[in-house]
């Protein structure tokens, strides 16, 4: 027997303490064990990658990029770039004060407190900027800040600020078309890696939208409508609507900005409509241009009479009475033919239907539910309906291009494809009608719409707008429908000024003649040249000057 | 070392004979491994608050060297010397401590801390070992003296009271309960009877439902123990990422991504690095490395002829194998949070130095000490 330690205590604290030391150990190998097995348990089993994929950095975002959308001529209207939303993994962040603060160095607008408490709420992914720069990502990057990702996102850019802002439309924060182009062609876009050629040329765009809002401000008008078009394939060359809006900027326009009134807005076109009555006529075969109709007295028709603007107060022929622009004398016209025979022309011009044009914003016309005699007369000088501006311009075009209409387009047609197009008045028909529109700018109400080098034929058209079941007399509707050259239009413009004001320089009038068909005037006069039209030969003192300008401008080329 | 011969009798040589080298062995690779550690886990951290990358490995690694010495130093003490520099630590650390109540730097709401020049330091660190060899010097004093066991209960009493009030005023109450089982397990293994035994943890017991009750601090903390969903459980669930995240190999050295988001990665949770870049093989090889230490240490301590060398050797290996548990258990969201850092791996300069005394007062305890044949005892031996 082994003598116990001297130190033993209470029937021997040596041999218990021996005891209770191995127990001690016991009891460490048991805490230990338990501690392995939880190891075990939180490591060798639960699935590793779920974890670790919360905390990689997200893939970049699928937002697939958009095709470009270029001009006519290749320029770029709409294109992608890379951007970068910040976002905070709020369960990654482990200090939201000190983050947010970091953040607000390089986002002072970022509204702090609010930001703070949403991170700190805990959990989900909390969007906190869109449209970062790439140095501001970098920035971001900078402040080492743990639970902040990125996702890069593609930002529409229209390098052209709001040129054909109308056409192209823009696309909302998910990368997808709300309107315009970008909405109608959203799959096409989203789907493409090449451009969408549109039938825009920039140039003429530029200058279209230049002259519209000179003619705006000049005359203080409320709103201006303006478009170009080739009058053979219907390719819309430039359209502007003003008030225009920055698409690269939505938020800041004003949704009256946003309102296309080119293709959207419809408006009673006035005098315009002799044209489509006069054709009309002539193409019935019923009525000859040299047919004289009595213009000497209003007519009366119930409690309405239908006057003259300027009276002629006599009896005039088809081609007086749309030089003249006479009211009388057309509803007479339309009378010879009847209700159905005029509902019926408009219609194959298309100007009882939305236009087909490639945007989703296209108009309605508004025409009489019961078309009755008295619509029909009216109706005859261009009120009682109401189209676009792209309807009037389609139907124009089919007025001076041998007789026919073609689909409007905004996209690019190839030269020498097959156009959507049906006759329907005769070439005979529309070459009266050149004539006749050449003769309105000679000696007519539209003689300030011509231009030395590019003859124009058009046609003004005047209308009160529509206020409270009546017209307001002050509030016009000015327009002016111009073709060139006027014996073989190649392409029509038209220039739509909404209340425009008048000035000293008209001598009161803010009719058509004196605001928009000037303003067709100077437009012409700069796309002429764009278009590659060869200025014709002026009897000049210095034709060897003139020669050579026109070759110089036909050498800059253009596919017709 | 080599040269160092058996026949040699310099303090040196004895001591290289005598100590035991397993214990030194585990504790030097656990520095180790904690200065490795250091650099996955720490350039995170130091780069957060605006430190160079290397902040915390280079003071982990100027704190290697001075711990070293300081285990070889306080382990070449005789026993009687070791008593010495108990009390004087831990006086001087309660002294320190009260300081701190009152001019120390309030961090996370506490006045643990003392700001020393350049060094900051957590004297309650010092004064566990401290206290621990105390308290079981005590204990047996009053077995060799039965007729004055009652002054040493009131003795060791009083050293537990004085350190463990000192620990609520800061408020520290994961220290508090270390000392606690400490204490208790010092009683428990001096032979303390097992109906007073049931009676201290009932009191405990009670001690902590008080705690939990009156304290809003603990209250917060069991709380959110128990219910995770509610209140601020950033860093367990943080921790718990980093384990499932590292599996059972890990992500790799430096691989680690859910690291950069603790907070504490570099001090308490550095387990949670550990699992998640070195996984369960790196996990299980610590646990392993302080189950081996606290054995050893105890085993080292049955051989113990000295009852006051037996108990507080003993008492030592408790205390840093408690440490050690607390903290894993509370990476491993298996206790809730506690503040406690493991041993040697975390950062840490005054805890690498106090631990360095710990480890300092167990292997200069457990050294062989010629002894007569009749006292010389096999550790197996009951």
């Amino acid at each position: 027997m082994v003598q116990r330690p001297s130190f033993q205590h209470d029937g021997g604290a040596g041999a218990v303490t021996h005891k209770r030391i191995i127990l001690a150990g016991v009891l460490f190998v048991a805490a230990f064990t338990v501690i392995a097995g939880r190891m075990i348990q939180l490591m060798g089993f639960e699935g590793e990658q779920d974890v670790r994929r919360n905390f990689a950095a997200p893939a970049p975002s699928a937002m697939a990029a958009r095709a470009d959308i270029v001009d006519r001529h290749g320029r770029q209207l709409a294109t992608d770039l890379s951007v970068f939303t910040l976002y905070a993994d709020a369960a990654n962040v482990w200090d939201a004060g000190e983050t947010v603060r970091a953040l607000l160095g390089i986002f002072p607008e970022l509204d702090g407190p609010a930001l703070e408490a949403r991170i700190a709420s805990g959990r989900g992914r909390i969007l906190i900027k869109r449209d970062l720069s790439p140095r501001q990502q970098a920035e971001v990057h900078a402040l080492g800040m743990p639970g902040l990702s990125f996702d890069t996102e593609m930002r529409r850019v229209y390098p052209n600020g709001s040129a054909a802002a109308h056409v192209l439309g823009y696309v909302g924060t998910d990368h997808h078309g709300l309107a315009g182009i970008e909405l109608s062609q959203d799959a096409v876009l989203g789907a493409s890696a090449e451009p969408l050629a549109l039938a825009i040329d920039l140039r003429v765009q530029h200058v279209l939208d230049d002259e519209l809002a000179k003619s705006m401000a000049e005359f203080q008008a409320i709103g201006a409508a303006g478009i170009v078009m080739d009058v053979h394939s219907g390719e819309v060359v430039a359209m502007s609507s003003l008030p225009v809006f920055d698409p690269n900027n939505i938020g800041a326009s004003p949704p009256e900005a946003r309102f296309n009134s080119a293709t959207l807005g419809v408006f009673e076109m006035g005098s315009t409509f002799k044209a489509f009555n006069t054709a009309m006529a002539l193409d019935s075969g019923l009525i000859k241009i040299d047919d004289r109709f009595d213009a000497r007295h209003p007519i009366p028709f119930g409690r309405f009479q239908i006057r003259d603007f300027h009276p002629q107060a006599r009896w005039l022929t088809v081609s007086e009475i749309f030089e003249h622009s006479s009211n009388i004398g057309s509803a007479r016209m339309a009378m010879v033919l009847g209700v159905d025979h005029q509902r019926q022309f408009l219609s194959s011009l298309g100007l009882l239907e939305p236009t087909r044009l490639e945007i989703p914003e296209n108009g309605r016309p508004l025409a009489p539910a019961n078309w009755s005699e008295l619509s029909m007369m009216t109706i005859s000088y261009g009120h009682g309906m109401s189209v676009s501006p792209l309807h009037t311009a389609a139907a124009i075009s089919a007025m001076v291009n041998g007789g026919f209409y073609v689909d409007p387009t905004i996209l690019r047609r190839e030269p020498g494809s097959v156009l959507p197009r049906r006759r329907v008045i005769s070439d005979e028909t529309s070459a009266e009608m050149r004539r006749l529109m050449r003769l309105v700018v000679e000696q007519g109400t539209g003689s300030k719409a011509d231009v030395e080098g590019y003859p124009v034929g058009g046609k003004t058209g005047t209308a009160e707008k529509p206020s409270n079941g009546g017209y307001a007399r002050k509030a016009l509707i000015s327009s002016f429908v111009g073709v060139f050259p006027a014996d073989a239009p190649e392409y029509l413009v038209f220039v739509m000024l909404d209340e425009p004001q008048p000035t000293p320089e008209t001598f009161g009038y803010a009719t058509a003649g004196w605001t928009a068909a000037p303003t067709t005037s100077h437009i012409v006069a700069r796309i002429g040249p764009l278009l590659g039209i060869a200025p014709r030969r002026a009897p000049r003192d210095d034709d060897e000057h003139a020669d050579a300008q026109g070759t110089g401008v036909a050498a800059m080329g253009e596919e017709r | 070392m080599i040269a160092l011969n058996r026949t040699d009798r310099s303090a040196i040589a004895q001591w290289w004979w005598t100590a035991d080298r397993w214990l030194l062995a585990m504790v030097v690779s656990l520095i180790a491994l904690g200065v490795l550690l250091s650099m996955a886990a720490s350039p995170a951290v130091a780069e957060r608050i605006g430190l160079e990358p290397f902040h915390f490995v280079y003071r982990q690694l100027t704190f290697v060297a001075p711990a070293l010495l300081l285990i070889l130093c306080i382990s070449l003490l005789k026993l009687r010397d070791i008593k010495r520099l108990a009390v004087a630590i831990y006086i001087g650390g309660l002294a320190l401590m009260i300081l701190a109540l009152f001019f120390g730097p309030e961090i996370k709401g506490a006045h643990r801390w003392l700001n020393l020049g350049p060094l900051t330091i957590q004297p309650s660190e010092f004064v566990k070992p401290a206290f621990t060899v105390l308290a079981a010097w005590m204990m047996t004093e009053g077995q060799r003296h039965p007729e004055n066991a009652l002054p040493s209960h009131v003795a060791s009493a009083l050293l537990f009271a004085m350190f463990a009030g000192v620990l609520v005023l800061q408020p520290d109450f994961g220290q508090t309960l270390l000392v606690c089982i400490v204490w208790g397990a010092l009683y428990f293994m001096a032979g303390m009877p097992y109906r007073v035994l049931f009676g201290l943890v009932g009191l405990a017991v009670a001690g902590a439902v008080l705690a939990y009750l009156f304290v809003p601090h603990v209250t917060s903390r069991i709380d959110r123990f128990v219910d995770p969903d509610q209140g601020d459980t950033y860093q367990i669930e943080r921790a718990i990422d980093a384990f499932e995240a590292g599996g059972l190999l890990g992500a790799g050295p430096a691989e680690g991504l859910v690291k950069l988001r603790l907070p504490d990665a570099h001090t308490d949770f550095i387990l949670a690095v550990v699992g998640e870049e070195y996984g369960l093989l790196g996990c299980l090889l610590i646990a392993m490395l302080f189950l081996a230490l606290v054995i050893r240490a105890l085993w080292k301590s049955l051989s113990c002829v000295d009852p006051f060398a037996r108990l507080a050797s003993a008492g030592l290996a408790v205390l840093l194998g408690l440490q050690a548990v607390i903290n894993m258990m509370v990476n491993l969201s298996l206790m809730p949070a506690k503040g406690m850092t493991l041993p040697f791996v975390s950062y840490g300069g005054s805890s690498m130095l106090a631990l360095a005394v710990a480890v300092g007062f167990l292997i200069g305890l457990t050294r062989f000490r010629p002894a007569p044949r009749h006292l010389r005892r096999r550790p197996w031996a009951g």
